[in-house]
């Protein structure tokens, strides 16, 4: 059982602390000219980021209690191979499309 | 040209982004009714369950935060893991003070909270793209962007929330998080240094996974930036050399 009073207070200091990262560059600097140096580097964030989330999503899933899943990765790598081949959608219906075929698969077998 | 020609052009702006943004409505849709789920699973209240959906909409810390108080973790312990799942968000906002700085200090708070993984992703690539967008367009754009994926958020975690156990758990729905962040990142692969970035990132990820308090993402990243910024002025160097 979670303790409302607990509940509350995380809440609450998430929303704050959240706002406050993603307010802090774009809200407080506004529109100053950044330096060059910052902006080569800030080009790169969005590719930098990704794949760090999933790789540890793909290996160690907290949906299996971290234990590595085959059809996990391997959909993960269809959903790659059909981003870089089709598009966005492409990749997200080959991802799942996969993923559930290959669960439907392994029950079959 | 005129006044209504340069007034229609932020809206036809803020169409695009909602345009552009429409595959992820097949992600956010399974990952906020899941988190709706399992916040009614882990005993919270619809109240609580959209209250936190709605002040905080970064699911990946929501998880976090509901987990970790499942397990009776101190309050401070689970806001600091789940913050610091949110880190990453401050690399996105310096890297849209370029396109979206310029805009009032309202409207720079209304797009940050609004800032999700997805918008972002989408917009900057758009910016990058197409230099000539002008900055009420690119501000409109990221509008249209957020303004889909948003409601969204909200709608379906309230959908989860009130399905509850209608949705089994074997459906396994926490797998479109991973499927979202690989479909945002192929399209990003657009140079050498890009690749470089990305495959610093896996390898970084799997060595810093043992850090505590998931500061191994944000490690990762910042590695990765690095080795992308680097490879970038290498390339230049090279070819001013040649």
């Amino acid at each position: 059982m979670i303790d409302p009073g607990n509940f509350w207070l995380l809440t609450i200091l998430l929303a704050i602390g959240t706002f406050l990262i993603r307010f802090s560059f774009l809200g407080f600097l506004g529109g100053r000219e950044l330096p060059g140096w910052l902006l080569l580097h800030l080009r790169y964030v969005g590719i930098s980021v990704f794949p760090a989330l999933v790789t540890p999503m793909l290996l160690w899933p907290a949906a299996t209690g971290g234990q590595t899943d085959w059809i996990r990765v391997a959909a993960g790598a269809i959903a790659f191979a059909a981003g870089m081949r089709i598009s966005v959608i492409g990749a997200i219906l080959a991802g799942m499309g996969a993923f559930y075929g290959l669960r439907l698969l392994a029950a079959l077998l | 040209m005129t006044q209504s020609a340069a007034g229609g052009q932020p809206g036809r702006a803020f169409w695009r982004g909602y345009r552009d943004c429409a595959p992820f409505i097949l992600i956010v849709v399974p990952f906020s009714m899941l988190f709706g789920v399992v916040a009614r699973d882990a005993g919270l209240d619809l109240v609580q369950t959209m209250t936190m959906a709605v002040l905080v909409i970064a699911g990946a810390s929501q998880f976090t935060a509901v987990a970790l108080l499942q397990e009776q973790a101190p309050v401070f312990v689970a806001l600091a893991a789940a913050l610091v799942v949110n880190l990453r968000m401050a690399m996105y906002s310096a890297a849209l003070v370029p396109h979206l700085g310029h805009a009032p200090l309202g409207m720079r708070a209304l797009m940050a909270y609004l800032m999700v993984d997805q918008a972002f992703a989408v917009a900057v690539r758009t910016y990058e793209d197409e230099p000539a967008m002008t900055r009420p367009e690119k501000v409109a754009y990221y509008m249209g962007c957020m303004m889909l994926i948003c409601p969204m958020w909200y709608g379906f975690t309230l959908v989860g929330a009130l399905a509850g156990n209608l949705i089994p758990a074997s459906l396994e729905l926490d797998f479109a998080a991973p499927v979202c962040f690989i479909a945002l990142s192929a399209p990003l692969l657009r140079s050498a240094a890009h690749v470089v970035a990305a495959g610093v990132s896996v390898a970084a990820a799997i060595l810093f996974h043992g850090l505590p308090w998931n500061l191994g993402l944000f490690a990762a990243a910042l590695t990765a930036m690095v080795a992308g910024a680097q490879t970038e002025l290498w390339q230049k160097r090279r070819r001013a050399a040649a």
